[in-house]
């Protein structure tokens, strides 16, 4: 067994684990944090993107032990404040999930992309996203969340001021 | 469409904002394996590496003496229980764990059960199975000839690979048709085998309390009751009873008809349960997702069309071979081993038809299921659009030309097809026209002409389909004896909100939102405030599930008929509060007002909280309905694509420039999420129209078995899609709906294949098979000179 010792969305965990385990196996199983999710077995879904110190990874290619020392953010943790995050609602207003399984990941590349490029155009988005499969949306949708995700963060009109647990018409 | 709600009730014609959304952006959905329970073990299961081989020994010790694996199960401890073998979908049968020989590969060997998943994985490896390969059989055509392997040795009388044969037509008729025609045109087509890969592979928790003997399963099933039924028939000599088996469906991670089968996983999970008392967890990974897992299509289709020479289709005819694998487990229903592959006369009015299938047993995984389709729907559709598209290369007709000529005219409805079907309405001509205006189907054509003279290669394809969707009517459809109705349960809170609970299970569709939607028109209750379940069986009214683009035709149906029995209630409870008889009353969105007195009125709130507080006297207290509904008719959904590509003469790739889709599916619930379902469709038709396949190599071994083989669509190859659409509503809907999910599914690939054709066509090229990859178009330039 292995010592580790890391942050995950803000929080400090040590725990002792296999040094076989996968990051995500940690992050779904021993944190219980299961909104990251496994969809293969040779890193070409997406399902499982997390970022690890500030860049997406794929958390089932990386070993529990490999985030030793790091600060890792997941899905739960991109709403702050009980406010969602820019992407979150651009996802939600621009319908672009369905089943919600490559959600969290989706999120996740699309978060890191726009930490590097924050006004990607639409070539831009679909090349960041290249990494993460959905069978459900087409991607149209998807990409129309980014969009609307980098117009509402330039121009700071987020609605999430609102509570984000509100359910309502558009 | 006209709208009659306010955006705060939502009821049919709002794009609400999905209510499902907010767990599901958060992280916080629940897929079966988020699920873990006190004390659960892990289940991971020992595959073939071989096509068809005999079991010579299965030895276990090395497995048993790692720590933390508790046991090895084979088919010889199912055999003790009789559950080595189960019965499929369409009453033939597959092994569950094999005794005597493997037929396909990555059959299920053995499974064991650990105390987690990395420990039953090393069981795994370390469970030495000795096989005898067998001669394999991989070509459904060799299958069928005479001396061939027989693979089912375990059928008693079975001599041969022959697993139906199923006709529908007038044979002779068609024939004379033929021998008349002035043009005929034929074409095989081949349809491959292809894997819906939801993003969420199948998996299970099988929960066995001892003390109770209540058996509960999580599963990622799209048809969660037909599971409990069968879970029961098949089990029912070991103990287990209908009313102690508990099947829950929790979200699930995309289905397209992969999800309606019962794998061999499920059953010996829920055996070992059983046995050892503790609840069993099995995810299975992706490669065993897209190697043992039901596939789709599979058809080597020959197609004959008989014209005039003015263009006036007068019959066709279909051969088709349908390669199962090594068991017939489509999932069609029971009376259509073909599914409804008799839609193959599509849009147009064909006086003569003819089309017979034959299915074969090969050495593959067994299936046959949809790929976000109905049932055998797209290989139908492919199939008619190709030929379509040859006859009018043929003649030397415009396609759109050719089509218009020959559509179902819209004063036929409804039409009786050649093969037997009612089409409920449909009105095709105003469904091209819109697709060939809102992109420019004039100018495109000059353009093509301008690029061709310049040898660019560029080419519009279009597809006018219709789909069939909707089963019931159950006289006609069952799975397994069980009537394909479907079914809704509503009840109303005192305080005027509700909760409705359905026999169906979304597995991306948007059911808690639209369903929410049709309670909020019917009743006027804000769609925010009605609770939408599914997927409990212990719960939910009994019903056959969600696939093949049944759920608003059946399900909302149920929804919208279980509504309005309680809106006659609240009628007689608004009387009783109004002092009035209950034909004074007037309805409108929300509540009953005194005809003529229209300040008078109790809306269903009001009527909600009288139902348990002020209900009068010999009437029952509450306001609740179940409806279960049987559709007197399916529905026909329609629409036209139209595709426009470039092909890259150095490399032969084909970009998709422009997809305008329009569709009809009739009234419609929620633009925003069927526009969604469109996209959906869409991409998951050009998936296998340029690159998805499954083949097998000569020894069975499969090809595209992971993702890094079997090429799922990223958001680089998916273009962006315009859509557009008419609205031709169901005659006999209750809200004049029909089914939405499946159709872009069916609609795209010929649209897609016929726009390369077009584009090569001066080259001399009338077909193209699927997946139309660079390496296949390449070749194609390359023979006929023009490759770079």
């Amino acid at each position: 067994m292995a010592r580790i010792s890391l942050k995950v969305n803000g929080t400090q965990h040590v725990h002792e684990v296999e040094p076989r385990m996968l990051l995500v196996h940690y992050l779904r199983e021993v944190l219980s944090l299961t909104g990251t999710h496994v969809g293969c077995d040779t890193s070409q879904c997406g399902a499982c993107t997390v970022l690890l110190d500030g860049k997406a990874v794929k958390a089932c290619s990386v070993l529990a032990v490999q985030a030793d020392g790091s600060e890792v953010k997941t899905v739960e943790g991109l709403a702050q404040d009980g406010r969602l995050h820019p992407l979150q609602e651009g996802f939600w207003e621009e319908h672009g999930l369905q089943c919600g399984f490559c959600t969290p990941g989706m999120l996740m590349a699309a978060y890191g992309l726009l930490q590097s490029n924050p006004h990607p155009d639409e070539h831009a988005i679909r090349a960041g996203l290249e990494g993460n499969l959905c069978r459900c949306t087409g991607y149209h949708n998807i990409v129309k969340a980014v969009q609307h995700a980098t117009k509402t963060m330039a121009e700071g009109t987020s609605k999430t001021a609102a509570p984000a647990r509100t359910v309502g018409a558009a | 469409m006209k709208i009659d709600t306010t955006p705060e009730v939502s009821g049919m014609g709002h794009s609400m904002k999905r209510k499902e959304d907010p767990r599901f952006i958060r992280g916080k959905g629940n897929y079966v394996d988020d699920i873990q329970l006190p004390g659960m073990l892990y289940m991971d299961i020992v595959r073939s590496p071989f096509a068809h081989a005999k079991i010579k020994s299965i030895n276990t010790e090395k497995a048993l003496k790692i720590p933390g694996v508790l046991a090895v199960i084979t088919g010889e401890t199912l055999a003790k229980y009789n559950l080595h073998w189960m019965p499929t979908l369409m009453s033939d049968t597959q092994m569950v764990l094999p005794v005597e020989k493997v037929v396909y590969q990555s059959q299920e060997v053995a499974a064991v059960i650990a105390t987690s998943r990395y420990i039953a994985a090393d069981g795994v490896d370390a469970v030495e199975v000795d096989y005898e390969p067998l001669p394999v059989v991989v070509d459904p055509f060799k299958a069928l000839e005479p001396g061939a392997t027989v693979i089912r040795t375990d059928k008693k009388d079975k001599k041969d690979n022959h697993i139906f044969h199923w006709e529908v037509g007038d044979r002779a008729a068609t024939e004379k048709a033929f021998a008349e025609a002035e043009v005929v045109v034929k074409q095989d087509c081949y349809i491959p085998r292809i894997h819906v890969a939801s993003i969420e592979t199948c998996g299970c928790i099988a929960d066995f309390d001892r003390v109770n003997g209540k058996l509960t399963v999580y599963m990622t099933t799209q048809a969660p009751h037909a599971i409990r039924t069968v879970f029961a028939l098949v089990a029912g000599h070991v103990g287990l009873s209908e009313e102690r088996i508990r099947i829950i469906s929790p979200d699930i991670g995309g289905g397209f008809g992969g999800k309606v089968p019962v794998y061999p996983g499920y059953v010996i999970a829920t055996a070992a349960s059983v046995v050892i008392g503790k609840p069993i967890k099995w995810i299975e990974d992706r490669m065993e997702n897209l190697q043992a897992d039901s596939f789709a299509r599979d058809y080597w289709m020959k197609a004959e069309l008989a014209a005039k020479k003015d263009g006036t289709i007068t019959a066709l005819r279909i051969k088709t071979l349908a390669d199962h694998g090594c068991a017939d487990a489509a999932a069609n229903p029971s009376k259509f081993p073909a599914g409804l592959f008799s839609i193959c006369t599509g849009s147009y009015d064909i006086k003569h038809a003819f089309a017979e299938v034959d299915g074969a047993y090969t050495n593959k995984p067994p299936g046959g299921v949809a790929y976000r389709c109905s049932f055998r729907v797209t290989e139908a559709v492919h199939m008619i659009e190709r030929v379509t598209d040859i006859l009018a290369q043929q003649l030397k007709m415009d396609p759109a030309e050719l089509r218009l000529k020959n559509f179902i005219p819209k004063e036929k409805f409804p039409y009786q097809s050649a093969l037997g079907w009612e089409y409920d309405s449909g009105d095709y001509a105003r469904a091209l026209k819109l697709a060939m205006e809102r992109i420019g189907y004039p100018a495109l054509r000059k353009e093509q002409a301008e690029k061709r003279a310049r040898g660019e290669l560029m080419g519009i394809g279009i597809s006018s389909f219709t789909e069939i969707v909707g089963a019931g009517p159950s006289k006609h459809f069952d799975i397994l004896g069980i009537k394909m109705f479907d079914s809704a349960e509503i009840r109303i809170h005192p305080t005027g909100k509700a909760i409705a609970r359905f026999g169906t299970k979304s597995q991306g569709q948007g059911h808690e939102t639209t369903y929410a939607q049709i309670i909020a028109e019917e009743l006027g209750i804000p769609a925010s405030a009605v609770q939408i379940e599914e997927g409990d069986t212990d719960t939910a009214p009994y019903g056959l599930g969600t696939y093949a683009s049944r759920s608003t035709p059946t399900a909302g149906a149920a929804g919208a008929m279980a509504a309005r029995k309680i809106r006659e209630k609240a009628k007689k409870i608004a009387a009783h509060l109004l002092e009035v008889s209950p034909e004074d009353l007037v309805w409108e969105t929300g509540k009953f007002s005194v005809r003529g007195a229209p300040q008078r009125s109790k809306t269903i709130q009001e009527i909600a909280f009288a139902a348990y507080t002020n209900h009068p006297q010999g009437m029952e207290a509450g306001l609740e309905a179940v409806c279960y509904y049987d559709p007197p008719n399916l529905t026909f959904p329609f629409g036209s694509y139209i595709c426009v590509v470039d092909i890259d003469r150095g490399t032969g790739q084909v970009k998709i420039r422009r997809f305008m889709a329009v569709d009809d599916c009739g009234n419609i619930i929620n633009p925003m999420i069927v526009d969604g379902q469109i996209h959906g469709g869409l991409s998951m038709g050009m998936a296998p129209a340029l690159m998805e396949e499954i083949s097998y190599d000569e020894n069975g071994n499969v090809q595209g078995g992971s993702f890094m083989d079997y090429l799922v669509p990223t958001a680089m190859e998916t273009p962006s899609w315009e859509t557009d659409k008419t609205v031709t509503p169901s005659p006999h809907h209750p809200f004049g709906a029909k089914g939405v999910g499946e159709s872009a599914t069916v609609g795209a690939p010929p649209a897609i294949v016929n726009a390369v054709v077009d584009a090569l066509s001066h080259l001399g090229v009338t077909h193209v098979e699927i997946p139309m990859t660079p390496e296949r178009v390449w070749r194609i330039l390359k023979e006929k000179g023009v490759a770079e």
